[in-house]
């Protein structure tokens, strides 16, 4: 199970123009693999290319070159997503997420079995909409018929999952705090029960007890549902916590790609050192055993 | 006088639709010349107000209600606009988070500098302005300054950005700089860069740096103290040293066991329960009490004062207390 692929990045290039005759390569031939069940931790400063990975897997930026390969898991359960014309796409397991074509044709599919976080949950979550309304909606749009009677109580059920009580339901995002807004973005997402789960910077923006509460709800839910997560950091130390592979952006480039223990343990690239060495580490000690107050 | 600022016994309340919310509540620190002191907490816990007190520049909405902040030993809380004009820039100035927000972007970063220099320092000429503008920019640690002088912010990045920042706030040669969360917009390593900077400004002009961040990380690496403030007041401060290596305070403990460098990879994080609570409705006794595992009957009805563990470090918890029982304290 393991060692199945789920997504295979291939030379992944992306350009922008900013002005003309001008061009950033933001991403320059990237290329990694995303096993199932897996965390992948991608880190590097900001300007590095992080975030327009991930724009370009969730098919928000069509890359300049490059593929991107989507394995889908087995066909019963992706049944629900096909015309009967397509019989035959069904058979393909899989799918070039980059070719408009390919992508146009499994789109409902992939827009459910692929799902984001954003940094900034309060620009995420729709200011007009209540928080039931907010988890539904994603559900009335792929038809998915709640497997918990109605929709409020599905809404209600992954509410709870990320750790937030039924009463939120009829808030307003603006009401939340930061952090229960992230549960709700959370939420929104392992309602469609993804396969990939993307989060670029979810905890950047919180403080760090509540940080330390996300990393864990992150853990736990990864273990009960099993999906293969894309965690997109800039704080080494988080990735460090969560993730199982990691792989070192550098103006573009994937410098190093290790297992994260490996990494941190005898970092190879010289980016990658200079990275380790500026976190800021507060040596301390808790009291010793059979200390008192 | 040994103390440059002191603030005793503060309290600020914000007047809201919903009532009265009480930012800081009783707060007194001391800063000496040449110190850095860093203030540690959560969001919404009252560092940036504390700060903004200290500075005057509140929204009219917030009223001191009660304290005294001494400078060099004269009370500046009545003191009016005016007076405060005088004081700002010289005596203290201050660094906020968004550097972005704090520079005018249609003007070049030079003539920005400049304008502080020549508020600061009046009767030079416009070429010792521009001389004065390029040596601080110099001395935060910008590159060619006389090319980036006519650069406008959009093209600096976030770290020149900050150093500009922070070239503005040394325009006046103030005693006490105020850096509210300086670091928050940036990436690890240019937040090294930005941290060093400090450090080595504040030894070379001997100021005294206010550093208010949520990172404990941050403060370990520049400040001399701490520190820790939650729901609107200190509830423990030491040398640095104290609070990382004899943390007392359930809160302070809480947090530096919330962080993830020595967790175990994939093991659990300690969190700590509940919310904070709202300025609006504060609890009765202890603020910190209902997520405290180690809460005692007492901090349900009466708040605890500060105890003494050394001539430096004070933390306000009852279970610092002659009659408390001894419970044993987290360990690792």
């Amino acid at each position: 199970m393991k060692d199945e692929i789920l997504l295979d990045v291939q030379k992944l290039s992306h350009k922008f123009f900013p002005a003309r005759k001008m061009e950033v390569k933001a991403v320059d031939e990237v290329s990694f693999q995303i096993r199932r069940g897996e965390i992948f931790g991608l880190v590097g400063e900001s300007g590095s290319g992080k975030s327009t990975i991930a724009h370009c897997i969730m098919n928000i930026y069509q890359p300049s070159g490059g593929k991107i390969i989507f394995y889908t898991g087995n066909c019963q359960e992706r049944r629900g997503f096909f015309n009967k014309k397509d019989m035959a796409v069904q058979e393909a397991n899989s799918i070039d997420v980059c070719d408009p074509k390919e992508f146009r044709r499994h789109r409902r599919m992939l827009l459910a079995k692929r799902q984001i976080i954003f940094q900034d949950s309060s620009s995420s979550l729709n200011p007009r909409k209540k928080i039931r309304e907010i988890i539904a909606e994603p559900m009335k749009i792929q038809h998915i018929a709640p497997v918990r009677g109605s929709l409020c109580a599905e809404a209600e059920y992954w509410l709870n999952q990320a750790g937030l009580d039924g009463s939120v339901l009829e808030q307003y995002p603006s009401e939340l705090s930061g952090g229960q807004r992230q549960r709700v973005a959370i939420a929104r997402a392992l309602a469609m029960k993804p396969e990939l789960l993307v989060a670029d910077e979810p905890i950047a923006s919180l403080d760090v007890s509540v940080q330390a509460q996300i990393m864990n709800l992150f853990l736990q839910l990864q273990k009960e549902h099993g999906f293969s997560f894309l965690f997109i950091a800039h704080d080494l130390l988080a990735v460090k916590f969560l993730c199982d592979r990691v792989g070192v952006l550098w103006r573009g480039k994937l410098v190093e790609t290790a297992p994260s223990k490996e990494l941190f343990e005898n970092p190879c690239h010289p980016y990658t050192k200079t990275l380790a060495a500026s976190i800021p580490v507060p040596h301390f000690r808790l009291r010793q055993e059979g200390d008192v107050w | 006088m040994s103390e440059l600022l002191e603030v005793k016994d503060l309290s600020v309340s914000f007047d809201t639709p919903q009532g009265e919310a009480q930012a800081v509540r009783d707060v007194s620190f001391s800063l000496k010349s040449g110190e850095v002191l860093a203030v540690v907490g959560e969001s919404g816990c009252g560092k940036s107000v504390l700060c903004k007190t200290v500075m005057k520049l509140l929204p009219p909405s917030a009223k001191i209600k009660s304290g005294s902040i001494l400078v060099n030993g004269t009370d500046i809380i009545g003191y009016q606009e005016r007076d405060m004009c005088k004081l700002r820039g010289k005596l203290f100035s201050m660094v906020f988070q968004d550097p972005m927000a704090s520079l005018n972007p249609s003007i070049p970063v030079g003539k920005q500098v400049a304008e502080a220099v020549k508020i600061h320092q009046k009767g030079l000429s416009k070429k010792e302005i521009y001389k004065r503008a390029e040596e601080l920019m110099r001395l935060t640690g910008i590159a060619c300054p006389e090319e980036h002088m006519k650069w406008y912010p959009h093209q600096f990045s976030g770290g020149m950005r900050q150093r500009t920042v922070m070239a503005i706030a040394l325009a006046g040669n103030p005693k006490i700089v105020f850096a509210d969360e300086p670091t928050t917009a940036l990436d690890v390593a240019v937040q090294a860069q930005i941290l060093d900077m400090f450090k080595k400004l504040q030894k070379k002009l001997g100021m005294a740096v206010v550093f208010v961040t949520h990172d404990l990380g941050v403060a370990a690496r520049i400040a001399d103290r701490i520190a820790v403030m939650y729901a609107g007041k200190i509830v423990e401060t030491g040398t640095a040293e104290e609070i990382f290596y004899d943390a007392r305070h359930p809160y302070t403990l809480g947090l530096l066991r919330s962080l993830p460098m020595y967790a175990e990879p994939k093991g659990e994080l300690y969190t700590i329960p509940g919310m904070p609570p709202s300025p609006l409705s504060l609890p009765k006794g202890d603020a910190f009490a209902c997520r405290n595992e180690y809460a005692l009957k007492i901090d349900y009805e009466e708040e605890p004062p500060m105890f003494c563990i050394s001539d430096t470090h004070y933390a306000a918890t009852w279970l610092l207390d002659k009659r408390a029982p001894k419970l044993p304290a987290p360990y690792r």
